[in-house]
């Protein structure tokens, strides 16, 4: 497709390919080199931005050391630094969104590629995909004023049913890791359903057919052989969702608490990463504490490119199954 | 025996269908009650006032938004410059000249760059701009949010040049264009449809980031003149306004979140459909 | 229906009487009537788009999965008309093969389990057993892949995975086998293989085969229909229709003068 030639199939009188002064003169020489470089300085802008966040983390890279994974400890006063309230709240927030945005996500796609009627299903992925537009912050909007009134109405009866367990105990104030799972899910639900979609529609027919041409019901095709095949590329929606949830900001620092510590139950308040470089980079005194931020920020870069590096495979893998 | 089983997956079936059925209901009805929300409590609180007044002192009821809509407009206007050229070119080069080993190399960076996070995006702007300026500035702001549009220019203007087929650059070459003339005159044109709706969408997206603001444009309570200046911008405002504890700065995050999330799926719905339809034509 | 020559006295298994196919506006098929013998092989031939693998495709209502179709008249299967019945019920009694091979991303064993399993069909797992490898013998492929029953069906040949679709179909104890043009992927000796296949089964099940082969007609069919335009043009004993036609348009076609 990326042809670099310009022969052309001979219908009429054949033209010899243009030589190297001919070229230049067309243009071609300097629309390659202009292109060129605009490819290339989107490599150099990626390396760059490693670049600063590894030199801009130094200072609390070489005071803390890999340590910083495992402290719990965020005391900017005494200049005291560790990750692990963040990195706990990241984990449990996309982890709580996932559970429940799974269900919700791939479901919704089966009915919309499978079992509901073409015009119903294209207007509400229409709609659906609207929803992957709307700002972070108008989540985070709805989730101070409208998610968290409802989730202090209906936390008794929640607390009634699962209160046994150590993740539903403790006073419960609103915000919390509960309330920005809740948030996150709703935010990844149409990543999910858009791409588990397409995956499903792309299976070949002929599978279909061949399970109803052995009496089963249009459940048991899409269940037993649809979904299956379209495992590898639904995994990779997960997997895609997942790393915009580790990374989304306002929603979640608008409803999570905002508090780096850890805790058992998920009706209290936390922090992840990218909330907390959102809250307290412009207030960080000395060079230390916006080290250990930008420090934050690298954590959350790995993390991410490598949960984006796993969904891309998945996704591929599916495509391939196409022909 | 044999009627009972068909009869328990006939009942499956209608569940299943049932089951799924309203997860989809859940789905597309979150954006009908989102929409329905903030029409009631932004739309219908907005007042003149939030487009030509600013800001009132901290604690003082009253005021506007009209430095953070001009504030954001600036901003869009540099991430397109910084954005648009590099992301646009960039996308002609995988789809005209590219080789594959360095073709590949650039897609993968492109993903890469598209999945970082985008406050970490505004630590970059910010060490890079922000640290030696020794101030914030909208020049910062527009920065980050030019960054975050590269990879998405460069796929969608890719995927439309890709679709253009090979005939039409044959038959420009044929009549005596250069390869590059051919491109400009022919290839551009006919995916340009494509590729505004595809930049459309792009600032869309980049018009609700809030993140990559908060260290490098900041915020202003005043007009903020030239580039060089913190400046404040629509999506700032709604957090800034949301998690403070005055009434009437949350009546006024209701109004902008409603101003910014009309402008943002109008253009949205505008764009797909004229996607939609080029799409059904082209093939 | 234009009988002039006595068809052999044959049970019935499948009687179709005037039957109308539409795909929206456009009619597929036209008035078609035929009695489809039991435990014989009967072959539908016609040039492209005559309508033989629709009409196929009505015997166990595949068609049904396409929108916007309508039937009139009636397909009786043992005297009852299928278009009233349970849809699934008779596509578990008339079984089809594809064109193209489509075996599940499965393995083998899970392939041909699949239709007893959710038919209900087998009520341990040592009865599940028997029947794949019942399935499978019966499709003359359990030597070739006995050792390898929990491989992948993609890692078979063309041929075998044909005959892995054949042995599924049959897992559900099907009283007819619908074959819409089985062969027309695959090479001559595999081809072969299953041409002896059909041979085989008759004994234990109507077979009712698409072929735009008109040599394979001849080779395996004991009746042999002509279709041209959705209209069953004729139907008779397979000699008779390519030695003796009655009808002007189907000694064209069985001459080569067309299609």
């Amino acid at each position: 497709m990326a042809a670099s030639s310009t022969t052309v199939s001979s219908a009429g009188p054949s033209r010899p390919a243009p030589n190297f002064l001919e070229r230049l003169r067309g243009g071609d020489e300097a629309a390659y080199v202009i292109t060129f470089i605009a490819a290339a300085s989107i490599l150099l802008v990626t390396g760059l931005l490693v670049y600063e966040l590894f030199i801009n983390s130094a200072d609390a890279r070489a005071k803390f050391g890999w340590a910083f994974l495992f402290t719990q400890t965020w005391d900017p006063v005494n200049d005291q630094f560790g990750a692990l309230p963040f990195i706990y709240g990241t984990l449990v927030t996309s982890f709580l969104a996932l559970l429940m945005g799974i269900p919700l996500g791939v479901g919704a796609a089966i009915f919309l590629a499978e079992l509901a009627p073409p015009k119903i299903s294209d207007a509400l992925t229409f709609l659906i995909e609207l929803l992957a537009a709307v700002p972070s912050v108008i989540y985070g909007l709805l989730g101070i004023f409208v998610l968290v009134p409802i989730l202090r109405v209906i936390e008794p009866s929640l607390r009634a049913v699962l209160g046994w367990t150590p993740f539903f105990s403790g006073p419960f104030y609103g915000v919390s890791l509960f309330s920005a799972g809740v948030v996150l899910a709703v935010m990844i639900i149409p990543f999910i359903i858009s791409i588990s979609r397409e995956v499903i529609l792309s299976v070949p027919g002929d599978q279909r057919e061949a399970a109803l041409a052995l009496g089963a019901t249009r459940w048991e095709t899409t269940w037993d052989v649809v979904v299956p095949y379209a495992k590898k590329g639904i995994m990779g929606s997960i997997f895609l969702a997942l790393a915009r949830a580790l990374g989304e900001t306002m929603a979640v620092t608008m409803v999570v608490g905002n508090d780096p510590k850890i805790k058992a139950s998920l009706f209290a308040p936390g922090y992840s990463i990218a909330a907390v470089i959102a809250n307290e980079f412009t207030e960080a005194t000395g060079k230390l504490y916006t080290s250990a931020l930008i420090e934050l920020g690298l954590v959350l870069f790995a993390l991410t490119i490598v949960i984006n590096g796993v969904a891309r495979l998945l996704v591929m893998g599916a495509d391939k199954y196409k022909t | 025996m044999r009627d009972l089983h068909t009869l328990r997956r006939k009942i499956v079936n209608a569940v299943m269908l049932t089951i799924t059925g309203l997860c989809t209901l859940f789905a597309a009805g979150t954006l009908v009650f989102i929409l329905g929300y903030l029409f009631i409590h932004g739309g219908s609180s907005l007042t003149l006032d939030f487009f030509t007044k600013l800001p009132t002192p901290v604690g003082e009821a009253g005021g506007g938004m009209a430095n953070a809509i001009v504030g954001s407009a600036k901003l869009l206007a540099l991430a397109m410059v910084v954005g648009v050229p590099i992301g646009f070119l960039g996308g002609v080069y995988l789809a005209e000249f590219g080789g594959s080993t360095f073709s590949f190399v650039i897609r993968y960076v492109t993903d890469l760059l598209n999945g970082v996070p985008s406050i970490v995006i505004g630590i970059f702007a910010y060490t890079l701009i922000v640290l030696p300026q020794k101030h914030f500035s909208t020049l910062a702001g527009g920065l980050a949010l030019g960054v975050m549009m590269i990879p998405i220019a460069v796929r969608s203007s890719e995927e439309f040049l890709r679709a253009i087929p090979n005939s039409l650059r044959e038959g420009a070459v044929a009549l005596g264009a250069s390869k590059a003339k051919a491109i400009l005159t022919v290839v551009i044109p006919a995916a340009k449809n494509g590729i505004m709706t595809g930049i459309m969408l792009n600032l869309a997206r980049v018009a609700g980031e809030t993140a990559p603001l908060l260290f490098t444009s900041f915020g202003n309570r005043f007009w903020s003149p030239g580039w060089e200046q913190p400046t404040s911008a629509l999506p700032v405002m709604i957090f800034t306004y949301a998690i403070s504890p005055y009434e009437d700065w949350h009546r006024q995050a209701w109004s902008a979140g409603f101003v910014l999330l009309t402008l943002v799926l109008a253009v949205n719905i505008f764009a797909r459909g004229v996607l939609a339809k080029k799409k059904h034509v082209a093939r | 229906m234009d009988a002039t020559r006595p068809l052999l006295d044959t049970a019935h298994k499948l009687s179709v009487t005037d039957l109308n196919f539409y795909y929206g506006a456009f009619q597929a098929l036209k008035n078609i009537s035929m009695e489809i013998f039991a435990n014989q092989v009967t072959a539908f031939i016609g040039p492209s788009g005559c309508g033989k693998s629709t009409f196929l495709r009505t015997l166990n209502r595949m068609n049904e999965t396409v929108r916007n179709t309508r039937v009139e008249g009636r397909i009786l299967l043992d005297g009852v008309n299928i278009l009233e019945q349970e849809v699934a019920y008779v596509r578990r009694r008339v079984g089809m093969v594809f064109q193209r091979s489509n075996p599940f991303p499965k393995s083998i064993f899970d392939n041909i389990a699949y239709g007893p399993r959710i038919n209900g069909m087998v009520a341990n797992r040592a009865a599940l057993h028997e029947k794949v490898e019942q399935s499978l013998r019966r499709a003359a492929l359990w030597d070739e892949v006995k050792d390898k029953l929990n491989q992948s069906a993609y890692g078979l040949s063309g041929g075998q995975q044909q005959r892995l679709c054949i042995a599924r179909a049959l897992a559900v104890d099907p009283e007819v086998l619908l074959l819409d043009e089985p062969c027309s992927a695959l090479d001559p000796i595999a081809t072969a293989k299953i041409e002896d296949l059909i041979f085989q089964l008759k004994s234990s099940c109507t077979i009712v085969i698409v072929t735009h082969n008109m040599q394979q007609a001849a080779r395996v069919a004991d009746h042999t229909g002509f279709f041209l335009l959705g209209r069953l043009i004729e139907f008779d004993n397979t000699a008779v229709i390519f030695k003796n036609p009655a009808k002007q348009e189907t000694e064209d076609y069985v001459t080569g003068r067309f299609g």
